[in-house]
């Protein structure tokens, strides 16, 4: 049986002989394969890939191309993501043969610029943290994660102090956090938030102890809310001889408004991608990068770019981790954040954390009427609502409310965490959105709050209008096809 | 502020909804002793067209690879990229999405990652590839780690023949858990390891033996060494292999690999100063496929029985199983891999082969012509792919700056790396036999 798809795959266009690109003729005589390599280690067929025109090849991506949601093709609120607008000049001025086309080994007196580059955005993270040293080699926010564990715990062996080997993490943290932990071997212990969606300060007290490597925290938190006992918390950690480490994965909410150091953060990640808009890529390349507090910079992966002079140098920090990546990390991601940073300024950025924080406010007060706000406080970058009304009264999940987003030409909030609310619904609009759309979207959730009521089955079923109808999701983890197999 | 589209008047409709004055209002969660009272210490912001002439500037302070002839690779190499990709893969649908967890409007990106896994299956002969990750290094750090978990044990044996950054970066991952490692020297005269190498192993206790391939000096590896002891202890066999040469040597799948992993960035991806970049990596088996860490696309069908695509095999992951995941890896590096499938397309079958002939080609006809320079030899016997090692009383460094100034960056000085006197060259079929005479000429009349 012929499987129904809607676009062929691009094994299924392909016929033998046709080609998609042509070198030039090859140039140089010729010896046979064989004096070069001996035949055992060759192939008898080259691998099959497909044989399509160069046409073929970019219809099959424009097409694939259009079953796909952007931030270019619409709203994007996906909670704790921060899909903001991506600025189309970073892409113009990271494709610069300057940038694009320089390796990563050539003569350092040969890439000064790229230095330079590197040099003034680690000194611009560090101004943005309230931090003091910046690594930009980790490729994306859970290998920041990553590195900013290994960094700390060189930093408790430096001091005899190996033996510590617990990180307090919240339970509305991330999943990156407890499984970045594992990588480096640490305990997680987790501390249960409050009725305020906080930190619960008094059982944070009964966890700290001689073991206590650090904590984690993202604050604001995934409940899109200030950790107003930060202090408090940031003093029971330091006073156990513990590191605070600040999740950046909502650093939108605070550019310019506070600072992680300031807060008495001693490692930050930030996610570029997220806070800094470099394009998500429909998953990656993100960027990672990490700062740190004076005591900890001589721990950071090197290379990094100091100044002597005006000559820019790369110089390996006195007890560096080592390496978390080769070379120095996702150079033409962190490129275009600096772009982004030079577009704004420092009263720009605090402009972008101001909007997207009203326009987070501005919803959740015009949206908890019809959905559950399990913690009715001003919110930061974004807020959570449950679904909990919809689903006990009338049989309607959040997964089929976010389906229901979908038949409106929205993406769907983040769904289903954090695991701390039942039925989450995690809304972050970005403050590049004009208040048209934020608009649109409160009455669309409003109408589908609606429906929920008067016609859940058109909730439930949904989504209707999208190029492919809901997917069975546990055929394809039960039976898995992985690969396209010739039939 | 141009891409802050709230006007004065929307903001002051917007705060008096919420009952308050002020934007600043809305921060009082944060302690006031916390807030920043003056603003950022950051450049003044730049229009478009300043940020443009900034970029320019920096630009022209970087000798690019399109003016100068580099022959430069360890793990960047300068090949061919086909225009039509950075067509594609600038289409905001693709550039502008993020991981595709609704799958109902993401079937393009899921798509394309599946025909990506698919694609790595056939050059690695693997029956499994998940999504990408964030480059070769990391993914075999990461092949190393799974193969710990996999087997139970907590030794992990790499070459010394294995590119010194990746070699770093396993360390420091599998430092961080513990696991020991031992090394294999290479022979100095045929620069592999062969299998006298392999007597001082405790192999019972291995997990996994790596084999880079090429190795780091461009040189083939006898795989089949790797393999029997392998075999033998039951230690998985990694293989971190460089794609285009498989255009040409036998695929993993076949010299009984376990793991395979390797950088993607010739594929289509830009040199870009190091990165972005993916990594790759392919596994067989059903235990093993299940431990494979990252992000996973599987086919499947909607309601209405329409073939589609989604993420799948969660449980093995993060945001599902927290501390217990098989890695902590949540992004891959998506776009990155959507240029190395639109690549392998454009090449094909043919086209790719071809590429892998030409890289061959042209590195042997440049060795030879090295060679007849006066002074300079090939210190390793074993054959060669791309890259190669030249040795000489020469000093690189200083002989690459000389060149400079008629447009050669080059090889690589192995004087970083400890190996004074030695120099790696890779040459891609970008480069042409004039591009190649030119510079041995220019070699020649100053060292002889």
């Amino acid at each position: 049986m012929t499987k129904r798809r809607l676009v062929p795959l691009i094994f299924e266009r392909s016929a033998p002989g046709r080609r998609g690109y042509r070198l030039p003729d090859l140039d140089v005589p010729e010896v046979p394969v064989t004096e070069l390599i001996p035949s055992e280690f060759l192939r008898d067929e080259p691998p099959a890939l497909p044989e399509v025109s160069e046409l073929e090849v970019v219809r099959h991506y424009t097409q694939l191309s259009r079953l796909n949601h952007g931030v270019d093709v619409g709203f994007y609120p996906l909670g704790s993501c921060t899909m903001k607008y991506n600025p189309r000049v970073h892409e113009d001025v990271t494709s610069l043969p300057g940038f694009a086309a320089i390796h990563p080994y050539q003569p350092e007196e040969t890439v000064q610029g790229a230095l330079e580059l590197i040099y003034n955005l680690s000194e611009y993270l560090a101004v943005i943290s309230g931090l003091h040293a910046t690594t930009l080699q980790p490729a994306a926010g859970a290998h920041g994660e990553l590195t900013g564990l290994m960094v700390m715990k060189a930093y408790h062996e430096q001091r005899g102090e190996g033996h510590r080997n617990e990180v307090i993490i919240p339970d509305s943290a991330h999943g990156t956090n407890p499984a970045s932990c594992a990588m480096v071997g640490y305990k997680v212990v987790e501390v249960p938030s409050n009725e305020r969606g906080a930190v619960d300060v008094e059982a944070l007290k009964g966890l700290v102890g001689p073991n206590t490597a650090g904590l984690m925290l993202t604050n604001p938190n995934t409940l899109g809310l200030f950790d107003e006992n930060i202090c408090e918390i940031a003093e029971l950690i330091h006073d156990a001889g513990g590191l605070l480490y600040y999740d950046g994965a909502n650093a939108n909410a605070i550019m310019g408004i506070a600072r992680p150091g300031d807060m008495g953060f001693d490692i930050v990640h930030f996610n570029l991608h997220k806070t800094f808009s470099t394009p998500h890529g429909g998953g990656g390349p993100g960027a990672g990068p990490i700062v740190v507090c004076k005591d900890l910079a001589q721990f950071l992966p090197g290379p990094v770019v100091a100044k002597e002079g005006d000559r820019y140098t790369f110089v390996t920090p006195e007890n560096s981790i080592g390496r978390v990546r080769s070379f120095y990390g996702n150079f033409l991601v962190y490129a275009r954040a600096y772009a982004y940073i030079l577009s704004h300024g420092g009263k720009g950025l605090r402009e972008v954390s101001e909007t997207a924080v009203l326009h987070a406010n501005y919803m959740m007060n015009k949206l908890k009427d019809v959905y559950q706000l399990p913690y009715d406080r001003t919110c930061m970058h974004e807020f959570v609502l449950s679904g909990k009304w919809q689903k006990e009264r009338h049989g309607v999940r959040t997964l089929d409310i976010a389906k229901r987003l979908l038949d409106y030409g929205y993406h769907a909030p983040t769904v289903y965490f954090p695991m701390v609310v039942d039925e989450a619904i995690m809304i972050e609009p970005t403050e590049t959105e004009p208040k048209s759309t934020l608009d649109e979207f409160i009455e669309v959730m409003r109408t589908i709050a609606e429906e929920a009521e008067t016609n859940p089955e058109l909730v439930t079923s949904a989504p209707h209008t999208t190029p492919l109808k809901r997917l069975d999701e546990s055929r394809a983890a039960r039976q898995p096809i992985l690969r396209w197999e010739k039939a | 502020m141009r891409y802050l589209p709230l006007t004065q008047e929307e903001r002051k409709e917007m705060l008096q909804s919420l009952g308050v004055d002020k934007i600043d209002d809305l921060f009082t969660s944060i302690p006031q002793q916390m807030r920043l009272n003056t603003d950022l210490d950051l450049p003044e912001p730049l229009a478009e067209a300043e940020l443009v002439r900034h970029f320019s500037e920096l630009a022209s302070k970087n000798n690019d690879l399109k003016s100068s002839v580099s022959f430069l690779g360890a793990g960047s190499y300068d090949h061919l990229i086909p225009s039509a990709i950075k067509h594609l893969v600038g289409r905001g649908e693709f550039l502008t999405a993020y991981t595709p967890y609704q799958p109902e409007i993401t079937q393009g990106v899921l798509q394309s990652i599946f025909e990506y896994q698919t694609l790595i299956c056939e050059l690695t002969g693997m029956e499994a590839s998940n999504a990408s990750m964030y480059d070769g290094a990391s993914a075999l750090a990461e092949a190393a780690l799974m193969a710990c978990a996999a087997t139970r044990r907590e030794l992990v044996v790499l070459p010394a023949s294995l590119h010194p950054e990746w070699r770093d970066v396993v360390r420091l991952y599998l430092e961080s858990q513990n696991v020991s490692i031992a090394y294999l020297p290479y022979d100095e005269a045929t620069g592999v390891v062969d299998a006298k190498a392999m007597e001082d192993i405790s192999w019972s206790e291995a997990a996994c033996v790596v084999v880079q391939q090429p190795n780091f000096f461009g040189l083939l590896e006898n795989v089949g060494v790797f393999k029997k002891v392998a075999e033998e202890s039951g230690a998985l066999l990694v293989m971190a292999v460089d794609p285009i040469s498989l255009s040409l040597l036998k695929s993993p799948g076949e010299l009984g690999a376990d793991i395979v992993v390797g950088d993607g960035q010739s594929l289509g991806n830009a040199m870009g100063f190091g990165g972005p970049s993916l990594g790759f990596f392919a596994t067989t088996g059903t235990k093993l496929i299940r431990r494979m860490p990252g992000r996973v696309v599987g086919e499947t069908v909607d309601t209405d029985g329409t073939t589609g695509f989604v993420l799948t095999l969660q449980t093995r992951e993060q945001h599902i199983r927290r501390e217990k995941a098989t890695s902590n890896i949540c992004s891959n590096q998506a776009l990155n891999a959507l240029m190395a499938a639109i690549y392998l397309s454009l090449m094909g079958k043919e086209g790719f082969k071809d590429v892998g002939y030409q890289c061959l080609q042209k590195a042997n006809y440049m060795k030879q012509r090295l060679l007849e320079i006066d002074g300079l030899s090939s210190p390793f016997s074993a054959p060669s792919f791309r890259e190669f090692v030249i040795e000489g009383d020469v000093d690189w460094e200083e002989v690459n700056m000389r060149l400079a100034e008629h447009g050669f960056v080059g090889g690589l000085p192995l004087e970083r790396f400890g190996q004074p006197g030695r120099v790696l060259f890779s040459v891609t079929e970008a480069r042409t036999k004039d591009e190649i005479d030119s510079y041995v000429n220019l070699l020649r009349g100053l060292i002889s």
